[in-house]
């Protein structure tokens, strides 16, 4: 239904950029900062993790714990799939107990990446709380989980996929949807 | 979606003989994310929750059987342990009995261990479950020589054009084996050093130069992967006695102090003190022997990781084979 | 008993007398009564049209184990012979390595009864050298010689003593029997389950080293010069023991020996994959080695082709490679690949392999068989060289399965095979 489309720009570098500076504005009204660690899942989700802890930085006036989550391991579909060679790090850097943990990713779909990044963070300590900060929230929940920050909020077909797109690996900033057979990763 | 599995890495892990660089490399690549898992506070991730893997050990192994369950259990494998002491192998039960006993059970993963050469793969035909060999006689003990490269690619950044000696017992060792096969799959180059008499005629078929000498072993190597020497080949007349290897084969300082360069020293353990190395090269800055341990159980969680990625058509493919 | 059999059409080989082509033969009272050209049938004669068929005088297989007593799940004196038949032989030598050795009169006896009731092969008991085979005391080889022994041997292990070796070789000869000796030094095979070399380095199995039989054969070749014994080395596999037997016959000792088909085209590579079916001893050796026994054979510098048929249970051998029996099972593939190794690459002819499976072992161990002329004992057999099948293990006769060459595709079938001028074996084109 969706073949050979072109891709569909949601957000340009300029309108990425915007929505990241209201996501920071956001986790800085949404609660304390001094114990924020900011911690982007695998992959775009740390490159996002990275340029929120900037900005949230410059607000507050002092660097924010980052840290990132590679959740292959506790995905609930291993053994459907196959396993898979390239595992990335999990780097912690910060003992996370008693903290305030915001996850971030940028795409917001089923809801089981989140669910398997909340098992992964309870591996590594208790936090006082946790909320989740996505770019997009395109719809489609297969648990139920919500974001308490969203960048954009957009309902994508099922056939289609949403692109996040970042400098460090695409050479461009943007958000786009494309067509059922450019499926990437989910 | 990403490939499934490692290319060349089947339903078993066997041996290292016949495996490309490439997959040996995958494995150690999976590993170096695992490792991290053992730093952590809770120091298990559910990958392989609701797996069940048996530990079928038939001969005493203490610390390869350690490992391996430290490897499952960070996994959240449910484990059972078999060994020769309490196992129906004392009471006559064949290895293929063994085998259907276990397929009939369903596990998911066998760890063996065994006495006779060979015996991994003999399960590993009869059974659909994931083998992996944790030392088969004197034939191979793959994820040993796994973890040995990896604590080598640790310390000098590469494998690929280094210069690896295996010092001592060579022909009883399947450590020697698994290494030989790996290392020259990953492109370094391997010699052998030891008496004669515990080195296998015709090694050098294998592609592997032998020093009759360990002081020019110890001139060319970038690093020495030292054996034990079991005690019993005195006994059997390989070498006259303990004091006479330690004095002709011993890696001790004095030796290292002469090499060129820093000679990383490794040992799959356990270690005769005095014997094949001495305790100041042991507890000192060149040895990596506790790496090792450490990356032995990253090792094994990339294999057991690698291997229960799900892969019906091999477990097919194994079952129509043992009927 | 007075059954006449005319045997027509076929081609007639017979080394023996330098025979090969059209004849007919007729056979009385279990004898040889007539060959020639265009011979009439007799009145009442049993026809056999041999049409598109080879003639030979039937197999003499100087080395198989039976089994019984003690192992009859992998065969009996009764399977085994019926086996033979079914493989071309009509006379088959049985080893004395059973539970408990053939070491006594009775237990001899006991061998030839069975056999005889069989209906199969001639089966000819061959006695221990010494009491229970364990190589420290002789046996009393002058009644086992009464009783129906044809020979005497430790086969199984070697009579490893040099002295005892030398007395045996001197005792023996009031009896004219020879000494088969399996020639293996125990200190240099110790453990071993394969050849030595890249391939059980590879495995991580033990291999016997090549001199580890080609010291004994050496030794003994010394011992049969210095005593003018019958010495008689079993499956020589080793190309150093091909050296010390030319050198033997160069000096015109009264040595022999004997070749398998497995050691004359298979090698250890068949041993990857830790393939049981393929752990025999003596081991599989190199293709150096195939090359030089097949050359050695060729050359008469080894005399016979034996089977050390070796049958297994499956059960046995579907076990981890160190505590697998070592043996193959060999009667019913002997011809086929004999042929295959032999004759189809030009090696030897159909006759000279004919000599080699029946002419020499008859000559070299004094038989009245193996042969075609009057009066011989009528056991023959009837071939198709050119006809090729398929070596299926679950069709074996024997009732065992062992084999490593199960699938191979072998030219040269066994058609029929007469004892004492009774049909004991028959099979139809193609089955």
């Amino acid at each position: 239904m969706t073949r050979e489309t072109e891709p569909h720009v949601l957000l340009d570098a300029a309108g990425v950029e915007e929505t990241l500076a209201q996501l920071a504005d956001g986790i800085v009204s949404g609660g304390s900062t001094h114990d924020l660690v900011l911690i982007g899942i695998r992959r775009r989700g740390v490159e996002l993790a990275e340029r929120l802890s900037v900005l949230v930085g410059d607000r507050v006036g002092g660097p924010v714990a980052t840290g990132s989550l590679d959740i292959t391991l506790y995905r609930d579909d291993f053994g459907q799939i196959g396993s898979m060679p390239l595992i990335g790090r999990t780097e912690i850097p910060v003992d996370v107990t008693g903290r305030r943990v915001v996850i971030v990713d940028d795409v917001l779909y089923t809801g089981r990446t989140i669910r398997a990044a909340l098992n992964e963070i309870s591996d590594f300590g208790r936090p006082s709380r946790i909320e989740l900060c996505v770019l997009v929230d395109r719809g489609g929940r297969e648990l139920p989980i919500q974001a308490d920050y969203v960048g954009l909020s957009q309902l994508v077909a099922d056939g289609e996929h949403v692109e996040v797109r970042v400098p460090e690996q695409d050479d461009e900033f943007c958000v786009r949807v494309v067509g059922a057979d450019r499926t990437g990763i989910e | 979606m990403r490939e499934a599995g490692v290319p060349g890495l089947g339903k078993d892990l066997i041996g290292l003989e016949g495996l490309a660089g490439e997959t040996i490399r995958a494995i150690l690549d999976t590993a170096e994310p695992f490792k991290e898992i053992s730093e952590r506070q809770i120091k298990k991730v559910p990958v392989l929750r609701g797996k069940t893997i048996v530990n079928l050990f038939f001969e005493p192994s203490t610390r390869t059987r350690i490992s391996f369950e430290f490897a499952e259990k960070r996994l959240g494998a449910d484990t059972v342990n078999i060994s020769s002491s309490g196992s129906s192998v004392v009471k006559g039960e064949t290895l293929v009995d063994t085998a259907r006993n276990l397929e009939a059970m369903r596990i998911d993963m066998v760890v063996i261990r065994h006495g006779s050469s060979g015996a991994a793969k003999f399960l590993a035909d009869r059974i659909p479950s994931n083998v992996i060999n944790g030392g088969d006689g004197r034939h191979e003990h793959p994820t040993q020589a796994l973890l040995d490269m990896l604590t080598l690619r640790d310390r000098l950044g590469r494998i690929d054009g280094l210069r690896v000696c295996i010092v001592g017992d060579i022909v009883h060792s399947r450590v020697a084996r698994s290494n030989i096969f790996g290392l020259q799959a990953m492109g370094a180059e391997v010699a052998v050093c030891g008496p004669r008499s515990l080195i296998p005629l015709g090694i050098e078929a294998l592609g592997v130069s032998v020093f009759p000498h360990i002081e020019d072993a110890i001139e060319w190597a970038d690093a020495l992967n030292v054996l034990r020497l079991q005690l019993e080949r005195m006994d059997a007349g390989f070498v006259p006695s303990l004091r006479e290897y330690n004095r002709v084969f011993g890696v001790s300082n004095a030796r290292l102090a002469r090499a060129p360069r820093e000679t990383v020293v490794l040992h799959p353990g356990p270690m005769n003190r005095g014997v094949e190395i001495d305790s100041d090269v042991a507890d000192g800055p060149q040895s990596v022997i506790l790496p090792q341990v450490t990356n032995g159980v990253a090792v094994r969680m990339a294999v057991l990781y690698l291997l229960a990625g799900g892969r019906p058509e091999l477990a097919e493919d194994a079952k129509r084979g043992s009927s | 008993m007075s059954e006449r059999v005319w045997i027509h059409g076929g081609r007639v080989v017979d080394p023996s007398q330098g025979l090969d082509g059209p004849a007919d033969l007729i056979i009385e009272d279990g004898r040889i009564a007539d060959i020639g050209g265009g011979l009439e049938a007799p009145a009442d004669a049993v026809s056999i049209d041999a049409s598109g068929l080879v003639v030979a005088p039937g197999f003499i297989d100087l080395h198989v184990h039976f089994r019984e007593p003690g192992g009859e799940h992998k065969e009996t004196i009764a399977s085994g012979a019926h086996a033979a038949v079914a493989g071309g032989f009509t006379t088959v030598w049985a080893m004395p390595n059973t539970d408990p050795p053939i070491d006594d009169p009775a237990a001899v006896g006991f061998v030839k009864a069975a056999g005889e009731a069989a209906g199969g092969a001639r089966v000819m008991p061959i006695g221990a050298a010494t009491i229970g085979q364990k190589g420290e005391q002789m046996t009393e080889i002058g009644e086992l010689v009464a009783a129906g022994a044809v020979a005497v041997s430790d086969d199984g292990g070697p009579v490893a003593n040099s002295g005892l070796m030398r007395r045996l070789l001197e005792y023996t000869q009031s009896f004219g029997i020879a000494v088969l000796q399996h020639s293996e030094d125990i200190q240099l095979a110790l453990g071993a389950v394969m050849n030595e070399g890249p391939v059980a380095t590879a495995l991580g199995l033990r291999g016997m080293p090549n001199c580890a039989e080609a010291v004994m054969v050496a030794r003994d070749a010394m011992l049969s010069e210095l005593t003018g014994g019958h010495l008689h080395v079993c499956h020589v596999s080793a190309r150093q023991s091909v050296e010390q037997l030319r050198l033997a016959r160069d000096k015109g000792l009264r040595v022999t020996s004997e070749v398998t088909p497995h050691h004359l085209i298979l090698t250890d590579e068949l041993v990857r994959g830790y393939n049981t079916e393929a752990k025999v001893n003596p081991p599989l050796r190199t293709a150096a080695d195939v090359e030089a026994v097949r050359q050695a054979l060729v050359d008469g510098v080894i005399d016979v082709i034996a089977t050390d048929h070796a049958p297994h249970h499956y059960e046995e051998k579907e076990r981890e490679f160190d505590d697998a029996p070592f043996g193959i099972n060999g009667l019913e593939t002997a011809f086929g690949l004999s042929m295959k190794a032999l004759v189809e690459p030009g090696h030897l002819t159909l006759s000279d392999l004919i000599d080699r499976m029946s002419c020499r072992p008859a000559r070299i161990m004094g038989l009245a068989s193996g042969s075609l002329r009057r009066e011989a004992p009528a056991d023959i057999v009837l071939l198709a060289p050119d006809e090729s099948w398929t070596v299926e293990p679950t069709q074996f006769v024997s009732k065992s399965r062992n084999t490593p060459i199960a699938g191979w595709n072998l030219p040269g079938r066994i058609r029929r095979t007469l004892v004492a001028g009774a049909t004991r074996f028959e099979r139809e084109a193609g089955e």
